[in-house]
């Protein structure tokens, strides 16, 4: 079973219904029993980080999550991967979970091209830059869905793709069985379900 | 890098799809739920549904297909049509759309776009503006195209922009339906005036204004229905033939 955290942050509608189409077991909760129960989790998450991380302290599933890392199979996404890291600057300075090494920063000082618009919203091509088993299923330069205006940097030696917005935008991180994705599978079409596949098999 | 996106629109009255000329002469063209597996599969990057019924029955039956269409179709959905407070993002945030696109509810209440973009983030928040020449002004357009509310466009739209909508789709009434092209004149000013993706509505007749389209700066999208739902231009076709001309795409 894959618990699919429930904190109050963003819409799980697609998710849910990606993981049904997959014929994936999945429980979208908050529970702490349910989470150490499940062989595998789904972090996701839309909005502003301080406000999620608030909500993952105040829940208690911060320490249930990091718990729950260390034993199997963790995907956090968009939001939910950036919550992974160490660290982000979106207004202000807010800790994440800590089980991924690096920092989340605003991608609009960083572009090597200005005209291009903040957020990135949007259909990217996605450059594996490591085999791993979470790409089983797809092929060098599928095209993923992204909406996001901060992207994970300093994480150099935990990124397995990125997609290219004038500068290299982290993609797809892992540390130990802790993995992340900022784009969306679950709007991304044929691709991001073979992502996901390939993450309930993990 | 990022593709430029393709967006057949859908407006769903009574179940079915319909889609007019000039905002008028409705015509009954399919089902929405196998109109969206079709352009899925034929490479659609977004989809975008409007409630263009009223009533609350059609309300109900437009929810439905949405949950249906959300159920089996993984790519962005955007739903526009009778949004007008919070509660109405919820309503359609729930059955499984990704964005909302508002109109006239934003001109009657432009709060609603701030606490829209407070509540359910600003990638969240499409502002949609029916525009049309007056007296060589953009001014927007209200109650689907029918009412002159007086207001600049380009001011109307930065505003938009600057208080939390994050993606103008701009509908130009002057060439919607008439199939000569989209509004170059508008779409080039509305790029120099917000720096968030702009979504281009409104005259596509042939493979070449999409061309023509994304060759003009800050335009990120192009939208169109009657040519896609009267199958006078197929979405891969369209992709194919823009990739070969260098546009970026998904295919």
């Amino acid at each position: 079973m894959i618990a699919v955290i429930d904190y109050g942050v963003g819409n799980l509608f697609s998710l849910r219904s990606s993981l049904r189409q997959l014929g994936l077991d999945a429980a979208v909760t908050a529970e702490p029993d349910a989470i150490r129960a499940a062989d595998r989790v789904i972090l996701p998450g839309v909005g502003a980080f301080g406000d999620a991380m608030a909500k993952l302290r105040a829940t208690g599933l911060a320490p249930v999550l990091r718990a729950a890392a260390a034993e199997k199979p963790l995907l956090g996404i968009c939001l939910g991967m950036q919550l992974l890291f160490d660290k982000s600057y979106e207004f202000g300075e807010h800790e994440g979970l800590g089980l991924v090494p690096g920092q989340v920063c605003p991608l609009a000082p960083d572009l090597a091209d200005p005209a291009l618009k903040v957020p990135q919203i949007g259909w990217n091509a996605l450059h594996l830059l490591k085999d791993d088993p979470l790409f089983r299923y797809i092929r060098e330069g599928e095209y993923v869905y992204y909406v996001h205006s901060y992207y994970a940097k300093g994480c150099a030696a935990s990124t397995l793709a990125v997609s290219d917005y004038s500068i290299p935008v982290t993609g797809v991180v892992r540390a130990g069985r802790v993995y992340g994705t900022q784009f969306h599978p679950e709007k991304s079409g044929d691709t991001g379900l073979r992502i996901l596949k390939a993450f309930a098999e993990l | 890098m990022i593709t430029k996106r393709i967006i057949p629109c859908l407006d769903v009255r009574g179940g079915r799809v319909v889609k007019g000329v000039n905002f008028e002469g409705l015509r009954d063209m399919a089902d929405p739920v196998d109109m969206a597996r079709m352009y899925n599969a034929a490479g659609a990057d977004e989809l975008v549904f409007y409630d263009i019924t009223a009533s609350y029955e059609g309300r109900a039956l437009f929810t439905d297909i949405l949950k249906r269409v959300a159920a089996e179709i993984f790519i962005p959905l955007t739903v526009g049509g009778g949004i007008n407070s919070l509660a109405d993002f919820d309503r359609v945030l729930k059955c499984g759309a990704d964005k909302v696109s508002v109109n006239s509810g934003a001109l009657r209440d432009p709060a609603l776009i701030p606490a829209a973009a407070a509540r359910y983030g600003s990638q969240c928040v499409v502002l949609s503006a029916d525009v049309k020449r007056v007296g060589g002004q953009f001014r927007v357009f209200a109650k689907g195209g029918r009412e002159d509310t007086g207001r600049d466009a380009l001011e109307w739209i930065a505003w938009c922009a600057g208080h939390g909508a994050g993606e103008v789709c701009l509908n130009s009434i002057d060439t919607d339906g008439v199939r000569g092209g989209f509004d170059l004149e508008l779409l080039d000013a509305a790029a120099a005036r917000v720096d968030v993706p702009i979504i281009a509505s409104g005259g596509a007749g042939k493979k070449e204004d999409f061309l023509e389209l994304f060759r003009h700066k800050g335009i990120d999208a192009g939208l169109a229905a009657g040519i896609f739902h009267q199958k006078l231009l197929g979405i891969r076709e369209l992709k194919e033939y823009l990739a070969k001309n260098g546009v970026e795409m998904r295919l």
